[in-house]
């Protein structure tokens, strides 16, 4: 669905991506994980075309994205949940969703009725919530808000730039579990996360981000079980001298 | 049909990008945590992390048998002792052997890849499979084992030898499936016909066979002799073991594993690479190993690519059996044996004359290796007795080092040939 080659890219003269290469296949959950300043948000930018490539190559479904304009790779199928949920303050919550489904426009007004009818089934909370302002939502209901109205515009790709940012271990589980529910309904996940291990637990495969280089890649059960990763990511490093 | 349909059956797009990915890692891996690689990389000026496309790998440097020997025991591992959970070794001497390490997740893949080529040999689950491949250090007894168990089969882990207890067994156990070396399949045939027991009785369907070159004279054999259906299947230690390539059930030529091995065909001499289709040495790069990355391993053996698809549907490009080796190596009971180690052996003995043939016979389907080496005439004037405790040391010695049994034989000063130049010391009269 998304493949990358080489891609470099960066703001100005720094250069924060190096050689990126990597893909997402239809239906798998794919997390980059990484530390701060790794090039995980300069990656998701790039591919939605908020950041110009340098060089390199991105396909997605056979389309050159590097060469789309940002405005017009949503309407492709490729859409991006920004990191710190980024809702529309003074709005409500029905029309930041009914905006995400800007894109479908055309198909008149059922096919969104049956959209907004099924991200309320997925986000309970945001039906309660319908007519309130989004500023005034907890920050979990603001990410569900987030993911709600990128899921209006059906895209074959959701980008989540850390979803869980900022958010009680018991909410990040439920949005966790809801990324597993979009795949299970045949979604396609491209998932970056600093906090590796709740991501690799939910993800088919993953990559590691290191100073704008993939220095690791393979299924996620492969990553969990990588020694280099648990030291940098899981915080798992035993010390067995006395 | 398939163990992973998705790796196997993956377009030629999606191979490539992944052999891509896992390059780019793989060369990271090896460049930051393999001195030897990092050294080497520093010397060639290559900038590793630059690497576009996966015609690229032709500037990377070769690694060779000798690179493995320089670096006994632990030099080439790229993780610390402490994450590997395997070791094996090549069956080779002292100071000639070579350690292969392997972690948690390269047991996992290894496991999964030679399922996959006993999958492809129509193994399944329900299948009983007598592994007579030797168990310890040499990884054709614990990679088949491995595989076989991820498949889900019911695994005999028997190990080499004892024929009359292997055919014992295959009758009680009802085994279905063996794997071996193809003399060794002939070997049990043999003695299956002087007990006078009728194949057909047997509940023996399939059979992988490895570790030694074959050809299709001996697969018709085993085939009709114990009425199975023989493959062949591919690998080395240094780049795994058992599981990089093997043959499905079209048995015309074994499905390398792309996605986790890169392969190329190089004109040995040139170390360009060889029309498509042509001849020459098999080079592998490894793209998923954590604890023992391979760049480039030469392994001197030579084989073709076979691209035309396989009406099986896997993707894998195919390689032809094993054609014959680009150096003087010989494999003896599936023991991979080099002269020059004889020589040495030769040459720290005390009465031996710097000449000698190696005889290699193969004789009911068994080698046999046969030693002549030159004696000082006075040894010939003496007692018996002193002839034969030079016999006994040099025969200790051999089998020791060598790790299989060799006939001796002491012959008179200057009675073998001499060579003006290249000397051909060995003889092989197998016909296979």
């Amino acid at each position: 669905m998304l493949k990358i080659r080489n891609l470099e890219s960066g703001y100005g003269k720094i250069k924060v991506l190096k050689h990126v290469s990597m893909h997402v296949d239809p239906g798998e959950i794919v997390t980059i994980i990484g530390a701060n300043g790794a090039g995980k948000t300069t990656l998701l930018s790039t591919i939605a075309g908020l950041v110009k490539a340098a060089s390199g190559e991105a396909e997605f479904k056979g389309t050159n994205i590097l060469k789309s304009k940002a405005a017009a790779i949503p309407a492709l199928g490729c859409v991006m949940v920004p990191e710190g949920r980024q809702v529309f303050a003074t709005m409500t919550v029905e029309e930041n969703l009914l905006l995400g489904g800007h894109v479908l426009q055309k198909q008149g007004k059922q096919v969104l009725v049956e959209l907004l009818e099924y991200q309320y089934e997925l986000f309970p909370i945001l039906r309660d919530r319908r007519n309130q302002l989004a500023g005034t939502l907890s920050g979990g209901e603001q990410q569900m808000l987030a993911m709600g109205r990128a899921l209006m515009s059906k895209p074959s790709l959701v980008m989540m730039d850390e979803p869980s940012t900022g958010l009680a271990p018991l909410i990040v589980k439920e949005i966790f579990q809801i990324i597993v529910r979009l795949r299970q309904e045949g979604n396609t996940v491209l998932l970056v996360e600093q906090n590796a291990k709740a991501a690799l637990g939910i993800a088919d495969r993953g990559y590691v981000l290191e100073t704008g280089k993939i220095i690791l890649q393979g299924p996620a059960e492969d990553l969990l079980a990588n020694q280099d990763v648990q030291r940098a990511y899981l915080g798992r490093e035993k010390t067995e001298e006395k | 049909m398939y163990w992973q349909e998705d790796k196997e059956c993956m377009s030629r797009g999606d191979l490539e990008q992944l052999q891509l990915e896992r390059l780019q890692s793989t060369l990271y891996r090896v460049g930051t945590h393999v001195p030897f690689y990092r050294q080497k990389f520093s010397e060639m000026k290559l900038d590793y992390e630059g690497f576009n496309s996966l015609e690229d790998i032709r500037k990377l440097p070769f690694t060779t048998k000798q690179d493995l020997r320089d670096s006994y025991p632990y030099g080439l591992f790229a993780v610390p002792l402490r994450e590997v959970v395997r070791v094996h070794s090549s069956s080779g001497t002292t100071g000639q052997a070579t350690v292969v390490g392997y972690t948690k997740n390269d047991i996992k893949n290894w496991s999964d890849l030679v399922a996959r080529v006993l999958c492809a040999a129509g193994v399944t689950a329900d299948d009983v499979i007598q592994i007579a491949f030797g168990y310890g250090l040499f990884t054709g007894g614990f990679g088949i084992h491995y595989g076989a168990e991820r498949l889900g089969a019911s695994v005999i882990p028997i190990s080499a030898g004892n024929t009359k207890r292997q055919i014992q067994i295959m009758q009680d156990f009802k085994t279905t499936a063996l794997v071996c070396t193809p003399s060794y399949a002939l070997n049990i045939a043999d003695v299956l016909f002087d007990m006078g027991i009728n194949p057909a009785g047997l509940s023996l369907k399939v059979g992988l066979f490895g570790a030694e070159p074959w050809s299709e004279a001996m697969r018709r054999e085993i085939n009709e002799k114990l009425g199975i259906k023989a493959t062949d299947n591919y690998g080395l230690s240094e780049v795994m073991g058992p599981g990089v390539a093997g043959e499905c059930q079209e048995c015309n030529g074994l499905h390398i594993n792309e996605d986790h091995f890169l392969v190329e065909v190089l004109d040995p001499e040139t170390l360009e690479p060889v029309e498509p289709g042509e001849v020459g040495e098999l080079v592998i790069t490894t793209l998923t190993k954590e604890a023992f990355p391979m760049i480039r391993y030469r392994t001197r053996d030579l084989t073709r690519l076979l691209h035309e698809p396989c009406p099986c549907g896997r993707i894998f490009t195919r390689m032809h059996r094993i054609l014959g080796r680009t150096d003087d190596m010989l494999i003896i009971k599936g023991v991979n044996v080099f002269p020059t180690q004889i020589e040495s052996i030769l040459f720290n003995i005390d009465g031996t004359e710097p000449h000698y043939r190696i005889v290699v016979e193969r004789e009911n389907h068994q080698d046999r290796a046969t030693v002549m080496v030159e004696v000082r005439e006075s040894l010939f004037s003496d007692q018996m007795s002193k002839q034969r405790a030079l016999i006994d040391t040099i025969k200790r010695k051999l089998n020791s080092e060598l790790g299989i049994g060799v006939a001796v034989k002491l012959v008179e000063e200057k009675t073998l040939e001499r060579f003006e130049g290249k000397g051909q010391r060995v003889i092989d009269k197998r016909k296979i």
